[in-house]
């Protein structure tokens, strides 16, 4: 079986602070990882791997840094590694980086495609299904279980109030949840395979068939208007009181708003 | 594509089991505002089977159109019929603007439409807004978990599509009596490859009222302490008559379930009134609850920044604070009712 998990490099955005003063995004120092929803899907096509045999590829769109976190889904046990990579790529939004990673997974045999669910930079939740309608076929989003039966798989999926036990015929693509495992540690000897026996492919624009009016900013039915930084209501009131006196001045203030 | 002929503000109206989901009804209300600037017509998308009896309500929330598609293929929710039904939607009617839920479902069928009709897509947008200058919708949303906001727009590819969390939008006041032509469509609905097949249905079972509905949230985070403190929280909830909420540490700790959840990956949430014991107030939360009408919050660090968003903050420590806080809530709520 031919297994291939997409992932993204995205900055730790728990680490990721304000600056007090200019209220811009500090982004020195905080490091980079592989987006957690995919660490999943790595995982689970790794735990696929060790029940049954699988050829797993990872593919991941992005600058050449990105060479870092294919490196450590190597050193997981993946055993190929791809870096979508060019400046044409760039200022893609979900639309054009699903196409492109699309196209670059057309170069690949699969039977099962794995996604995380959402990268935390974005959120969007997008790119996955965008993927699967770019290739004809079917998707199961946030997969909480996988399993392989025949040619098929069996995924539990998650609503907010349900599960749905859904069946699909593979060739289809699955888009993982955090929650569906816990993902295993990189090994001393996975690192060194990683580095020195294993190699990370680029490949750019020339390496894929897309039309290039569908890539990159150009190829982006959506445009950035505006960033800014979000202005918080003005701050209340902080009081410092004993435990008896904070009672009260809670309960006259629900007075005064007439809560209670 | 000519732009111009795309006209009328579209919601992806969700129904589970035949029950329409909260979040339509919001879309409903926003997308009345923004038809009424863009001088056009509010038309709900209704899908699944045997579901014509909801009409009537999508006209009593803001609806002037609904457009039903009922078919067989469409219960339950998968995504490829789905898929099929609003893209034909979409193609036959030509809407400026769809909005979807950003449920488990809108978050699944909207991207694959948008690849599909080839348009943009906006995820978990917070405001929602047609430029004056060329009718365009500006779609805001947060992004870097938060920490920044941007405005995204989708200038040449029509229709310009958006999710929206629950709890963000305003619903309207249902108009009595209210009621709106209906056009049934079905373009038709044939097996193929992409379709999958549901084994089992499993529904959570929970009694518990969903935190986006409640009026007054008491919500606990890593300040709380223990988990056995959570019995603190729930005492006071009992009083006041609210529910219980938490942080996202809480929930990562086990302390609390993940469906009560507020924060960028847990729920939006707006009630009446927002006790934050014990949570410092990461961004990532903060855009779960500012929003609401009155925030109280209890916290030993005086720096913490749930005080920038708190109407009222206590600096103390919640074990101290809330028992006594309830007894005295209760003794002034049974002296009110004497």
């Amino acid at each position: 079986m031919n297994i291939v998990v997409c992932i993204k490099q995205v900055p730790n955005t728990n680490e990721v602070k304000l600056d007090p003063v200019t209220g811009t995004l500090i982004r020195d120092g905080v490091p980079s990882i592989i987006n957690p929803d995919d660490k999943a899907g790595l995982e689970a096509a790794l735990r696929l791997k060790d029940a049954q045999g699988a050829h797993i590829t990872v593919v991941s769109m992005g600058p050449p840094q990105a060479d870092a976190a294919l490196r450590e889904a190597l050193a997981m046990g993946a055993d190929e590694a791809i870096l979508v990579s060019d400046r044409a790529f760039g200022g893609a939004d979900t639309w054009a980086t699903s196409t492109t990673i699309a196209a670059a997974i057309k170069n690949l045999k699969y039977d099962l495609i794995i996604t995380g669910r959402q990268a935390i930079d974005g959120d969007t939740a997008q790119v996955g299904p965008q993927i699967s309608e770019h290739l004809g076929i079917p998707n199961i989003s946030y997969a909480e279980d996988i399993q392989v039966e025949g040619d098929s798989v069996i995924v539990k999926r998650q609503y907010e109030d349900r599960y749905h036990i859904v069946k699909a015929k593979m060739p289809c693509l699955i888009t993982a949840l955090t929650e569906l495992n816990k993902p295993r540690y990189m090994t001393p000897g996975g690192i060194f395979d990683a580095y020195r026996e294993k190699e990370v492919k680029v490949w750019g624009l020339k390496d894929i068939q897309v039309d290039q009016a569908n890539i990159g900013l150009k190829g982006s039915p959506t445009r950035v208007f505006q960033t800014f930084t979000k202005s918080l209501k003005a701050a209340g009131t902080v009081v410092q009181l004993d435990p008896e006196e904070s009672a009260d001045y809670m309960i006259e203030k629900l007075k005064e708003k007439f809560i209670i | 594509m000519n732009i111009q002929d795309y006209q009328g503000v579209f919601v992806f109206v969700q129904q589970v089991d035949n029950k329409i989901t909260g979040v339509s009804y919001e879309l409903l209300g926003k997308a009345k505002e923004l038809a009424a600037d863009l001088g056009t017509e509010v038309t709900a998308v209704l899908l699944g089977y045997q579901v014509e009896e909801l009409c009537p309500k999508l006209a009593r929330y803001g609806a002037d159109k609904v457009v039903l598609v009922d078919d067989k293929a469409l219960e339950p929710y998968t995504t490829e019929p789905y898929t099929h039904a609003m893209y034909n939607v979409i193609e036959k009617y030509k809407p400026a603007v769809v909005l979807y839920g950003a449920t488990a479902i809108g978050r699944d069928l909207a991207p694959r439409v948008s690849a599909r009709v080839h348009t943009g897509l906006t995820a978990d947008c917070t405001k929602l807004e047609i430029d004056p200058e060329n009718k365009n919708l500006k779609m805001t949303r947060p992004a870097f978990g938060g920490n920044i906001m941007a405005t995204i727009v989708c200038p040449e590819h029509r229709p310009q599509m958006a999710t929206v969390r629950p709890g963000v939008m305003q619903k309207i006041k249902p108009v009595d009596g209210a009621s709106c032509p209906v056009e049934v469509f079905n373009p038709g609905f044939e097996p193929n490859n992409k379709n999958v097949e549901v084994l089992e249905v499993i529904k959570k079972v929970s009694d518990k009222i969903d935190i986006q509905d409640a009026k007054i949230l008491i919500s606990g985070g890593r300040g709380v302490g223990c988990p056995e403190n959570f019995k603190l929280l729930q005492d006071l909830a009992d009083v006041i008559g609210g529910e219980v909420s938490a942080s996202r540490a809480c929930v990562d700790a086990g302390w609390a379930e993940k469906d009560v959840q507020v924060g960028q990956t847990g729920k939006t949430v707006r009630p009446n009134l927002y006790i934050a014991c014990g949570i410092s107030g990461a961004i990532q939360h903060l855009a779960g609850m500012e929003d609401s009408d009155v925030i109280i919050a209890i916290n030993k660090d005086e720096n913490a920044p749930i005080f920038e968003v708190a109407d009222y903050g206590i600096v103390g420590d919640v074990a101290k604070v809330l028992p006594i806080f309830t007894e005295k809530l209760k003794e002034e709520l049974a002296l009110r009712n004497a």
